[in-house]
């Protein structure tokens, strides 16, 4: 199961300061999507947006092409259609087992179910040897492998990866990085990724978005938006010469 | 030594000060709980208010709890016709009021904290209002015992409400802590002492288990 996001004139505010200021895109089914852009440009918000954990000021979301907004009566129905994974770690005080199983027990997975389906996202990230650990007491990376593992066992037609390899070694970006591209490929989802790591959005996305002003400055396939951007913001962000 | 602190006697006080404080712990938690709980995840009009006002009433002296229990519940007080006054009930009334602000106000710093650091991941796994909360409430659980932990500690060491409320009655309101204080001032130190260390023992059992429960972390 995949389905397509539109953003439709997104506005977002904090208080006096206009962080997004007219948002389009439309992201087609199955496709992974990387926004990028300085620090503090929106970009996280964007992705609370997407998850409906904030309310729009104006503009819409299309889900699977109907119109979705947080606080609605159908607000957890597409909720729990797509999944998140957050920039740091976040772990609830439980065993890794635990922490999978979360989302299919709050869903009413029948438990016999519910025992296949974690012990084989916790094998998808390599952590089937720590089902009975206490996942506040695993590394940063581990976590961080359970975090994606406890999105990845929900199915979701839609993943949300907010920085998610931010401050992990080498070795646990590659491990995550290859899960979300095996993820993607066996499950077909569409795949929405922030990041500040240039590198990491040429090796995972489709397309990638640049987020400047509140706005998607320019939106191209990954080889083009880097090889040949055609906005000069673009080029002067790739290239660090903009100074932000 | 003197017969009154004969082993059947000093049971008796040790039943009665576990029953008071048991009790008024359990009474404490019962209401702080929850009302931590709802302080911490739902916002309202007001909420800094009770917020301070529950921390205020950590240093409420129980003294003064003491008084106010007593005038409520003497003959000519609103509650006098109860005739609670000189019971355990009574005792147990003064105590919750002093460890139910106590409970949640640690209840509140200890679900605040885990709803900052999880209320995202929570909903975006899924969860609705009610699961979010049932959700914050099980991660701050060792917060929660802890505030439970001292709630006890605070009933089975307090002496000023338990002894204005009680009347330090022998056989019906007398509790460790007022008994020390009565030894004390007779001069029987050796009797104020054996309460005192019964005291010790008991407060260093209870909360060895609850700190055992609290480092296992109930999982």
């Amino acid at each position: 199961m995949t389905a397509p996001i539109a953003l439709e004139g997104v506005h977002k505010s904090f208080g006096p300061k206009d962080v997004l200021r007219g948002l389009d895109a439309d992201i087609p089914a199955g496709e992974i999507f990387a926004i990028v852009g300085p620090s503090g440009v929106g970009k996280t918000t964007t992705l609370r947006l997407l998850d409906l954990l904030l309310p729009l000021d104006q503009g819409r979301i299309l889900f699977g092409g109907r119109p979705c907004a947080a606080g609605s009566p159908e607000a957890l129905e597409h909720r729990r259609r797509m999944a998140m994974v957050m920039q740091n770690p976040t772990v609830f005080r439980a065993t890794a087992f635990e922490n999978v199983a979360y989302g299919l027990w709050i869903r009413g997975v029948p438990e016999a179910e519910i025992h296949g389906r974690v012990f084989a996202a916790l094998d998808f990230v390599g952590l089937l040897d720590a089902a009975k650990e206490k996942a506040d007491h695993l590394s940063g990376g581990e976590q961080q492998r359970i975090a994606f593992a406890r999105a990845a066992v929900l199915g979701p037609e839609v993943l949300l990866l907010d920085e998610f390899t931010a401050n992990l070694d080498p070795a646990n970006v590659r491990l995550l990085e290859g899960a979300a591209l095996r993820f993607r490929k066996e499950t077909g989802c569409t795949v929405v990724i922030v990041t500040h790591n240039l590198f990491q959005a040429k090796r995972l996305a489709n397309r990638v978005a640049f987020l400047l002003d509140g706005r998607f400055v320019e939106i191209a396939p990954a080889a083009e938006f880097f090889e040949t951007p055609s906005r000069p913001e673009t080029r002067a962000f790739l290239t660090g010469e903009m100074a932000y | 030594m003197r017969a009154m602190t004969d082993i059947s006697e000093i049971s008796q006080i040790v039943g009665i000060s576990l029953l008071v404080a048991g009790t008024s712990t359990l009474i404490g938690s019962v209401v702080g709980i929850p009302l931590g709980v709802l302080v911490a995840l739902k916002e309202f009009r007001g909420r800094n208010f009770v917020r301070t006002l529950a921390f205020t009433f950590y240093g409420f002296p129980p003294v003064l709890a003491g008084l106010l229990v007593f005038l409520l519940l003497s003959r000519g007080g609103p509650l006098g016709f109860l005739g609670l006054l000189f019971t355990p009930l009574g005792m147990i009334i003064a105590q919750s009021l002093l460890i139910a602000p106590i409970v949640m106000g640690i209840t509140i710093s200890a679900v605040t904290n885990v709803s900052r650091r999880l209320y995202d991941t929570a909903l975006a796994l899924g969860a609705d209002g009610r699961q979010w909360r049932v959700t914050a409430l099980h991660d701050a659980r060792v917060g929660v015992l802890t505030a439970v932990m001292v709630g006890f500690g605070r009933a089975i060491s307090e002496v000023g409400a338990v002894l204005i409320v009680g009347g330090n009655i022998r056989g019906q309101t007398r509790v460790l802590t007022t008994a020390i204080v009565l030894e004390t001032s007779q001069a029987h130190y050796v009797e104020a002492t054996i309460f005192g260390v019964i005291l010790f023992a008991i407060a260093f059992a209870v909360f060895a288990a609850l700190q055992r429960l609290q480092e296992r972390g109930f999982v």
